[in-house]
């Protein structure tokens, strides 16, 4: 059920580096050792910085990049369809939506859970709407399109609340939800985060028998004794969970649920089972080296998360849409 | 003939009441003593800091209507004064219908709008955004003049160098200070607020970091500058509910010392209004002195 060992220790110990690195970068420029000291210590305004900003960053990114390819291992195993992932189907955009109203209706202000409650259900609604529209017999195409259409609304609405409210900010933050970041989080949003996520994490990890027998077919599946009834209602709470909760804290990040699974495909083979767990380190991986790469490209700028990852996904993205063309 | 009276933008009886009301408010400038006798009769202004220098200004019966920004409390330093006339939303269309002797904009309103205003014959006067001490003077002076009120923006520019005069007695040593606000942004020294905090007595630590103006500040580089205070404002519409707020409740910002002092209309707009600021400034940093 596990990938070889030797791959896994190799995923560890790469996004080990890339935590302690993350901790390590920042627009303040404290020199490695100093930081490492005052991480332990929480000496001073450099102990400030790296237990109370840095510190909860690295966390999320981890969090979060394994939540998003864990969510797109997932989906791509159960719709058997390499180009399901969160931020295309709109399962991201819909959480974005739930969040900002979330905030704008000032439920957040008297209530901090309803930040990642109502953008698990924005999540979840979606990810049902999705696979009601385009189950696992639909094709690619239905599935992108119906995406496309859940994105597009979703990304509406967002715009429409933010417009409305009397917000002097609004610009900004539709930039943010759409994009992205993990600037000037604090340990606040690392602890109204992680329950969903190891929720969802939980959740996703009991599909894995049941998405290796998906692959021959429904009806190999029925006759393996999965209830796929269940296994879409875990799937739907999973997901909804890993991205409604990363959403909520770290706006809409894109492509990371793509790339990760097609990353790690050809090394463990094409069973779900293992995927999961090696999509999810390699999200992992994904996400903290973007926000690195974010802080060393314009350290004072704000670069936003999701630009990045698209940089690097949409081409890719590009090219399984042109492998599945000719393979048509 | 029907046709011609038709289409007669102006029927005689609406040109009488017109020329009744401009030769009412001569007469009452007159009065006054000090407006011009070609002073503007029908002022609109478009744009909430011309209000607030017309209202300081002009002559009531001068003012024919305001931005609605004027007489909302959240963001107008000057809103019990400005509910007393109507208001308009600065479109092309309802300020030519208005039928202004002189429309007063900002040199950053809609461009748009103000070349449309310009195609339909209106007068318009804009004004800078006045960023420092000087151009505040300068906005009065020249408010003072468009609206045909000279001796009253004298007299404004005299009250409000005496009250400068008195604040600004020379700081026993100068705090560093940060201006931050919401979305990690701090504003830098060539900004109002900036020349505000500075004639308070402090040094803004935007500057060590090369932001004139201002810009993003990460919290980190504000924790690391450890400034003496983090001046943050009051009263920003809106931002209570804006996730751009999140910054403001960070723990390691809870760390440092924190002053809501200035309310946020009053620093929003180059007016003698900017006084408040300096004194609310003033207090805390003697109040430092003192600790």
């Amino acid at each position: 059920m596990i990938p070889s060992p030797r791959l896994t220790q190799a995923l560890l110990a790469l996004v080990a580096c890339l935590f302690v690195a993350s901790l390590l970068t920042g627009p303040a420029g404290i020199p490695p050792g100093r930081g490492l000291v005052a991480l332990l210590t929480g000496q001073g305004a450099e102990g400030l910085v790296m237990r109370e900003i840095r510190l909860p960053r690295a966390i999320l990114g981890l969090a979060i990049g394994a939540a998003l390819g864990l969510a797109g291992a997932a989906m791509q195993g159960f719709l058997r369809n390499p180009l399901a992932e969160p931020g295309l189907i709109g399962t991201s955009a819909a959480a974005a939506l739930g969040a900002v109203l979330a905030i704008h209706t000032g439920i957040y202000a008297s209530f901090a859970l309803a930040l990642p409650l109502m953008a698990l259900v924005g999540a979840g609604v979606s990810t049902g709407v999705i696979l009601a529209l385009a189950g696992p017999r639909g094709s690619a195409l239905s599935l992108i399109l119906a995406g496309i259409a859940v994105s597009s609304l979703a990304g509406a609405l967002t715009s429409l609340v933010l417009n409305l409210a009397p917000n002097p900010y609004a610009a900004s933050e539709i930039v943010f939800w759409m994009m992205g970041s993990l600037a000037d989080r604090s340990l606040l949003h690392v602890a109204l985060a992680l329950p969903f996520l190891a929720l969802g994490a939980a959740l996703i990890a009991t599909t894995g028998r049941g998405l290796d027998a998906l692959t021959l077919g429904e009806d190999a599946a029925a006759s393996l004794g999965i209830n796929l009834t269940r296994l879409r209602l875990k799937l739907v709470l999973g997901v909804a969970a890993l991205v409604g909760a990363s959403v909520a804290v770290a706006g809409a990040v894109g492509f990371v649920g793509l790339i990760a699974p097609h990353l790690m495909r050809r090394a463990v083979g094409a069973r779900p089972s293992r995927l999961l767990p090696a999509s999810a380190l390699t999200g992992a991986a994904i996400l903290l080296a973007a926000d690195i790469a974010t802080r060393v490209i314009a350290p004072e700028r704000d670069l936003k998360l999701g630009v990045l990852t698209a940089l690097v996904g949409a081409p890719f993205f590009l090219h399984l849409v042109r492998r599945m063309a000719r393979e048509v | 003939m029907a046709c011609a009276a038709a289409s007669d933008p102006r029927p005689s009886g609406a040109a009488f009441a017109r020329r009744a009301g401009a030769a009412l408010a001569v007469a009452l400038a007159l009065v006054a003593g000090s407006a011009r006798a070609d002073a503007p009769a029908r002022v609109v202004s478009m744009n909430l800091c011309t209000d607030q220098l017309a209202l300081l200004l002009a002559d009531p019966a001068q003012i024919v209507s305001l931005s609605y920004m004027a007489s909302d409390p959240a963001a107008s330093a000057m809103a019990e004064q400005a509910a007393a006339y109507p208001t308009n939303r600065g479109r092309a269309e309802e300020l030519y219908l208005l039928r202004p002797d002189l429309v007063l904009a900002s040199t950053f309103s809609s461009p748009g709008t103000l070349s449309m205003l310009d195609r339909l014959g209106l007068d318009v006067a804009t004004f800078p955004p006045g960023a420092t001490m000087d151009e505040l003077r300068q906005a009065i002076t020249d408010m003072g003049a468009a609206l045909g009120q000279p001796q009253r923006a004298a007299a404004l520019l005299a009250g409000f160098d005496a009250q400068l005069a008195v604040l600004s007695a020379p700081p026993l040593r100068r705090p560093r200070a940060a201006l931050y606000s919401e979305g990690s942004y701090a504003s830098g020294a060539r900004t109002l607020e900036g020349q505000v905090l500075q004639a308070a007595g402090f040094d803004n630590i935007a500057t060590e970091h090369g932001l004139d103006w201002g810009g993003r500040m990460p919290l980190e580089v504000l924790v690391m500058s450890a400034p003496e205070v983090v001046v943050t404002e009051t009263g920003r519409p809106g931002s209570q509910r804006a996730r751009a707020q999140a910054v403001l409740n960070h723990p390691a910002l809870a760390q440092m010392r924190r002053a809501d002092v200035v309310a946020h209309q009053d620093w929003i707009c180059a007016t003698p209004r900017v006084l408040d600021a300096i004194a609310a400034l003033t207090d805390l940093r003697r109040q430092m002195e003192r600790e």
